[in-house]
């Protein structure tokens, strides 16, 4: 089947039921999306599906073919990070740093739906486990990368 | 690189130019002591290293491990202020597993009585008795001490070793006295003479000179990167996908491995069929190790449906018989058998409890708890020519390369061990290394590098646990409602051995506990058995408090007379929330108070308890003194991290043992606090400029006695024992032994 990830085609022979994150991960040498837990709660392995946060954990190759797919990898434009990487920086948001691409990914597909989201825009969108406890820190990135 | 050794300084010229120094912490202040454990007169003990070259580049070879504590930037610090370092100009290096990095000097320490060392972290009870041959493959990351211990004794006389061999080389280049020259941002300067030159020109002169053992410190006034927050330098990899972890381990034709261990701890493989495997995409065989079997495949995700499609056969042995229930009745069971080990002791408890106005009981419990860290264990390993190679990410990078080798049969000449970043450590990336012995085991039949990831299913069910406790406690008061005899009494002792001591002014007071009550396998969870005597000594306190119809601020207040930095911290605190000012409807405040690892915590949690009867946490006060202060944004975040880790095991955290397996397989039956339902929280550092104290666990231990002392302050129901979840707050508080609740004699 054909995939589209980070605007580049690759033609892969995989099982239809493989889940994308693995698809990602140990195909495409894509390692910067995470495997938490594979059932859909953690959302370390959020990436986007045509624009929208999708657990990839818990989604079939099969469905991701012919749809455009972004990762953490392809966030950054020519060497410019994009602004809610700037706004993780500026706020020393990460710690382990291992929820943090699924946390970015989030945050961009909210941000891209919902400009100037409020507090609860984000309380509803942003579900993803951090164990370090980051969620005050990305809450303001949130905000910040919302006036960027 | 032509390396000469001074004392102890050992510094040296690089090759192509620059100057390297490291600093060996000795001799140790209890030299006897040592000696009599076996040490030997030139030991060479915490090595902390700086390269500087020619472009002006410090490079510090750091001897911990990142774990998002942001050590990899902190120590730096501490080194950089020293040198008078330009910090545009600062690298970090993470040391190899290497004995040339080992830091020893921390076990030194503990026995020179400047630190504790975790014995939970070095892997055996008794600390003391091992030798010293032992204490050099130590490299721990934990028990807070990177910065308190490494940080203290090494970063900085490193760097203020450095900064006077440049001093020394720049006066005999300008024929000028050393005593004249000053230094700033990597540049030597000479007013008298209006001269001066950047570090990287006399780097290499430098390496001639001796500086003495003793190099005199900056004074505090004069720190200009120390106590202001830098960027960290692990932080850009972290929001690009860029940061490797053991997860991320790629080498030229590696497999992957799932595997499967014996659902009850101690339970062997019976056997099993490996016909279902046959034909399966991508699978290269089933491997059977001790008390677990593996399926090594190209992918993860194909080992993974392959092990799960193996019916495999358990001899689950003696330890099936265990339960939650089984396990608390005997703990209770023990505390009221007697015969309890002395933990400490002042004064006569027991008399001063008989004589007492009136008598307070109470008995509390926590559960089992597992890590939980975001990436899943896992390990690297590979055999090749009677060698092994091992990556992944470890607290103790040299304590998990002697366990590789000792696991593999090897020496420990043939073992090297490559360091990843952690996601998550919290204590089970240290000395419980099962999935270490199991990468070991696996790679061992195979002639490929292997990649064993635990599912999250594994990672639940074959931790290390924080160990569920159960603890009874009773006060004496006298009529004006002041405690005159404290005796606590808990089962099962970790780590560190002042968890269980109070700051309270409180004449008679005793600790003892039983042991040989918990069967289920232990690891060390931030702030090891401060999470629970957080709990249960400042709920306790609250109960007294309650008794003596006294505010539980000024209640503490009064009893920390002769604990001035307690006191300051709790009245920082108490201030910043506003302690006095009503809290808004519905909302009530607790306050609770410990110290972990030298640093004073106090917190004010303000909670409301919703109509489902389930507790929310608002906002979280915090005010901190780590004694003093090297980063401040980065103590701000393990604190705030510590809020949440230890609020998730309070409102949820629970694992739950039947038939001597783990209930609790993925999240959703183990859930945590998410961003919805994480309280704001405001921390703020009152440094006394005390000893310096540690930062990523003292977070975690005050948080459940904060919330659940809020709790009933709002509602009058007592919360003694956690999770939160499970209790309707609203209803009378569930009565699960005899001995619970308050008694007036």
């Amino acid at each position: 089947m054909q995939v589209r990830v980070n605007g580049s085609a690759h033609e892969v022979d995989v099982e239809p039921e493989m889940p994308l994150l693995w698809l990602l991960r140990d195909v495409l040498d894509l390692t910067g999306t995470k495997y938490g837990c594979g059932v859909a709660y953690c959302g370390a392995c959020t990436v986007l599906l045509d624009g929208a946060p999708v657990r990839s954990c818990s989604l079939p190759a099969s469905a991701a073919a012919g749809k455009e797919i972004r990762t953490i990898e392809g966030l950054a434009r020519g060497g410019t990070l994009h602004r809610v990487q700037a706004a993780w920086i500026e706020y020393q948001v990460p710690q382990c740093g291992y929820c943090q691409s699924g946390q970015i990914m989030a945050a961009v597909a909210l941000l891209e739906a919902n400009p100037k989201p409020s507090d609860a825009d984000i309380d509803a969108a942003m579900t993803n486990v951090c164990r370090c406890g980051t969620y005050g820190r990305i809450r303001a990135a949130i905000h910040a990368a919302a006036q960027a | 690189m032509a390396i000469t050794r001074r004392g102890f300084i050992v510094g040296g010229a690089l090759a192509g130019g620059g100057l390297l120094v490291g600093y060996a912490l000795s001799p140790f202040s209890n030299l006897k002591r040592a000696r009599a454990l076996g040490a030997a007169g030139d030991e060479v003990l915490l090595l902390t290293w700086v390269k500087l070259a020619p472009d002006d580049t410090v490079t510090v070879i750091v001897p911990h491990s990142e774990m998002g504590q942001g050590v990899h930037t902190s120590l730096p610090m501490m080194l950089a202020e020293e040198l008078d370092a330009d910090w545009s100009h600062v690298r970090m290096e993470q040391a190899p597993a290497d004995p040339a990095f080992a830091n020893g000097g921390l076990a030194r320490g503990y026995l020179a009585g400047d630190f504790q060392i975790p014995s939970a972290l070095s892997g055996t009870t008794d600390f003391a008795m091992r030798k010293i041959a032992e204490l050099m493959h130590l490299q721990i990351t934990g028990g807070s001490l990177s910065v308190r211990a490494t940080g203290v004794a090494g970063m900085r006389r490193t760097g203020a070793a450095a900064r006077w061999m440049l001093v020394h080389a720049a006066a005999e280049a300008w024929r000028v006295p050393a005593g004249e020259i000053t230094t700033e941002k990597s540049v030597l300067f000479h007013a008298g003479s209006s001269r001066q030159a950047r570090y990287g020109e006399l780097a290499s002169a430098a390496a001639r000179f001796d500086p003495p053992a003793d190099v005199p410190l900056k004074p505090r006034e004069r720190y200009t990167i120390v106590g202001r927050s830098q960027p960290r330098f692990d932080v850009p990899a972290k929001v690009d996908g860029s940061a490797k972890y053991g997860v991320d381990t790629r080498l030229p034709g590696m497999l992957y491995a799932a595997v499967r261990a014996s659902p009850v701890f101690g339970g062997k493989v019976a056997g099993f069929d490996p016909a279902p495997l046959a034909g399966r995409r991508g699978v290269v065989r089933a491997v059977e190790i001790p008390g677990a079997v593996a399926v090594v495949a190209d992918s993860y995700w194909r080992a993974r449906q392959a092990v799960d499609a193996l019916e495999i056969r358990w001899d689950a042995g003696a330890a099936a018989s265990h339960s939650s229930d089984s396990i608390f009745k005997g703990m209770a069971e023990a505390l009221k058998r007697g015969g309890l080990k002395k933990d400490y002791a002042f004064g006569d408890a027991e008399a001063a409890l008989r004589t007492a106005a009136r008598v307070v009981d109470a008995t509390y419990r926590v559960p089992y708890l597992a890590h939980a860290t975001m990436e899943p264990m896992n390990c690297t390993a590979q055999f090749s020519g009677g060698k092994l190679e091992v990556w992944g990410g470890f607290q103790d990078g040299l304590g998990a390369r002697a366990h590789a080798a000792k696991s593999a049969g090897l020496s420990l000449d043939a073992v090297t061990l490559h360091h990843t970043a952690m996601g998550g450590g919290f204590g089970r990336r240290g000395p419980t290394l099962n999935y270490l012995e199991q990468a070991i085991a696996i790679a061992k039949q195979l002639d490929k590098p292997v990649n064993l990831i635990w599912s999250r299913e594994e990672d639940l069910t074959q931790d290390n646990y924080r160990n569920a406790s159960v603890a009874r406690v009773r006060a004496g008061l006298d009529a004006s409602g002041r405690p005159s005899a404290w005796l606590y009494e808990f089962t099962e002792k970790h780590d560190p051995k002042e968890a269980t001591w109070i700051p309270y002014g409180i004449a008679n007071r005793e600790a003892r506990y039983a042991s040989g009550t918990d069967p289920i396998p232990f690891g060390p969870w931030r702030s090891v058995d401060n999470s629970h005597h957080g709990f249960f000594i400042e709920s306790f306190v609250d109960e007294l408090a309650a008794e003596a119809k006294r505010d539980p601020f000024e209640y503490r207040r009064e009893l920390l007379a002769d604990a001035p930095r307690h006191r300051a911290v709790l009245e920082a605190v108490a201030e910043m929330a506003d302690w006095k000012s009503p809290p808004p409807k519905g909302r009530a405040r607790g306050i609770s108070l410990k110290e972990s690892f030298d640093t004073i915590v106090a917190q004010v949690a303000e909670v409301s308890v919703g109509d489902d009867g389930r507790a929310r946490v608002h906002k979280v006060w915090c005010a901190a003194d780590p004694g003093e202060v090297v980063h401040p944004s980065g103590i701000a975040a393990q604190l705030e991290g510590g809020i949440i880790y230890g609020l998730t095991a309070a409102l949820y955290g629970e694992i739950t043992i039947a038939e001597g397996r783990v209930v609790e397989k993925n999240f959703p039956d183990y859930p945590m606090v998410k961003l919805a339902d994480a309280p704001a929280i405001e921390v703020k550092l009152v440094p006394s400029g005390a000893h310096t104290g540690g930062a990523g666990e003292p977070g975690t231990p005050p948080i459940a006695a904060a919330t659940a002392n809020a709790v009933f302050a709002l509602t009058g129901h007592r919360v003694r024992a956690l999770p939160l979840r499970k209790q309707d707050l609203r209803a009378p508080p569930e009565r699960w032994s005899p001995e619970h609740g308050t008694s007036d004699t």
